[in-house]
């Protein structure tokens, strides 16, 4: 082996060490700072987690884009089938006034909250885009109560780190604190003026305009804090998360 | 260049294509295959596209495309639904735009420092009179096979063709991609309000990504009209024989 390949090989050796501990380091400070996603294993965690990293560290902050009241769509696309079961025509028969959202999990008050008891805290309204993962997109006026006020109120235990949210047709999902905490993250009951329809996921559905429309959960009854999501069955087959 | 002399090995001289020009011209390749695919994929999930701010199956449409679709509630004339395969799509498109983000960089900075952009890219004052332009766009009309110099070098055309698509039309693609994002508009909202809107930066990606489409058949035919595997073979090992052309 001549001198100039050894020395050659020493320096690949040196640059790949490197290379490998500065990942690990990297990974490491990525994971103190909240920047890992729970699926960041498997084939497309690579991609999932330079998603979510780059956007927690440029966007954590930001608020949706929001438009004027002349720029609402005219034909939102309801895509909300009522679950299936007795129990949701039984509720929507009484105008749900016996919905209930159930809150547990990290908190110190787990408790649930009634539709009248929701109408009651202060309202938040806001007009932002549905823009699904298929293409499509629309606007509307969306009214209701920030989901952080209803984490103030149950007193949320400072090591939660997620917000797993579930909806009565048994569909699962979760976000970070960051947007459980953001100030458009509502628990909204109100659309464009009126009740929330059952096609848009009425009585109660989350908004997270900040993220694709597969994250806005219909028909929500259930909220629980969480420091893992590691055995918690979501349903989405798509990334956990949706900022794109 | 002068020609040189056919060698075993890659000496200095007849290196064509430098290591990194090669690597990052394979990875790119792959890239494009895996984002064409899975776009594709995504377009097939709503194939109607929309102007301005907002545009669904309710909606009346700038222009559909004529394929079926994978979702029962987009009307496209067929009887029949896809299945749907937005799953992997969604995820293998993102990932790949995150490499070729990454390759283009590398691409761009070290085609800046060693001067490949300005020797091998950007077209010679000379080569932008009227003549040359005119001669070099009725060879390409004929389906002329290019003489022994373009071993060495790319013609005005080929120049102009790689400068547009390397530092317009992915930077475009990247800008028009973003802009969708909800995450992203929030922190930079003007990346879609100059677009002119959520569903016009849908639009608009949709058009560069054809553009990258017609692009690249346009690329393969000229390989093949140059010499398909002494071009690939080129382009794979770095070396250049010109006495091997159209063997």
């Amino acid at each position: 082996m001549s001198r100039i390949s050894r020395r050659k090989l020493i320096k690949a050796g040196l640059a790949g060490t490197a290379g490998v501990s500065g990942i690990a380091v990297a990974a490491r400070i990525a994971g103190q700072h909240g920047l890992i996603p729970p699926d960041f294993g498997g084939i497309y965690g690579c991609g999932h987690t330079l998603t979510y990293a780059a956007q927690r560290l440029l966007t954590r902050n930001s608020n949706a884009r929001e438009f004027r009241r002349s720029q609402i769509s005219k034909t939102p696309h309801p895509k909300g089938k009522p679950p299936k079961g007795d129990e949701f025509p039984r509720l929507r028969a009484d105008g749900f006034r016996e919905w209930r959202l159930k809150v547990d999990g990290m908190v110190n008050r787990p408790g649930s909250f009634s539709m009248a008891e929701l109408k009651s805290y202060p309202t938040r309204s806001q007009i932002t885009q549905v823009i699904c993962e298929e293409g499509w997109s629309y606007i509307a006026e969306w009214t209701g109560v920030p989901l952080s006020h209803i984490l103030n109120l149950a007193g949320v235990l400072p090591q939660a780190r997620y917000a797993i949210y579930y909806a009565m047709d048994g569909w699962v999902d979760a976000i970070d604190m960051d947007d459980a905490w953001h100030a458009q993250t509502l628990v909204a009951y109100g659309m464009n003026s009126g009740d929330l329809p059952v096609g848009h996921g009425g009585p109660l559905r989350l908004r997270v305009p900040r993220q694709l429309g597969y994250k806005g959960l219909k028909f929500l009854n259930r909220v629980t804090l969480t420091d893992t999501l590691k055995g918690v069955r979501l349903d989405s087959e798509y990334s956990w998360y949706a900022g794109i | 260049m002068a020609n040189p002399a056919p060698a075993p090995i890659a000496t200095a001289a007849n290196v064509r294509h430098s290591l990194l020009v090669r690597v990052t011209h394979w990875i790119t390749a792959l890239c494009f295959l895996a984002l064409l695919v899975s776009g594709v994929e995504l377009v097939i999930s709503h194939p109607r596209f929309y102007w301005g701010e907002d545009g669904n199956s309710l909606t009346p449409s700038l222009f559909d495309i004529p394929i079926p679709a994978s979702r029962s509630y987009v009307k496209t004339g067929y009887n029949f639904v896809l299945p749907d395969q937005n799953g992997w799509s969604r995820s293998l498109h993102f990932q790949t735009a995150w490499i070729v983000v990454f390759t283009g960089l590398l691409y761009a900075a070290s085609s800046l420092r060693s001067g490949h952009l300005r020797e091998d890219l950007l077209p010679a004052t000379a080569d932008l009179s009227w003549a040359t332009l005119s001669g070099a766009i009725a060879n390409h009309l004929r389906f002329k096979p290019p003489g022994e110099e373009e071993v060495w070098s790319y013609n005005v055309l080929q120049r102009f063709a790689y400068v547009f698509v390397i530092f317009s039309l992915f930077p475009f693609l990247i800008w028009t991609g973003l802009a969708m994002s909800p995450a992203i508009t929030a922190a930079f909202p003007f990346l879609v309000d100059l677009l002119g809107g959520q569903q016009s930066a849908r639009t608009l990606h949709f058009f560069a990504s054809l553009s990258l489409v017609l692009f690249f058949f346009v690329h393969v035919l000229m390989v093949f009209l140059a010499g398909f595997w002494s071009r690939v073979r080129t382009m794979i090992t770095g070396r250049a024989d010109a006495r091997q052309e159209h063997l």
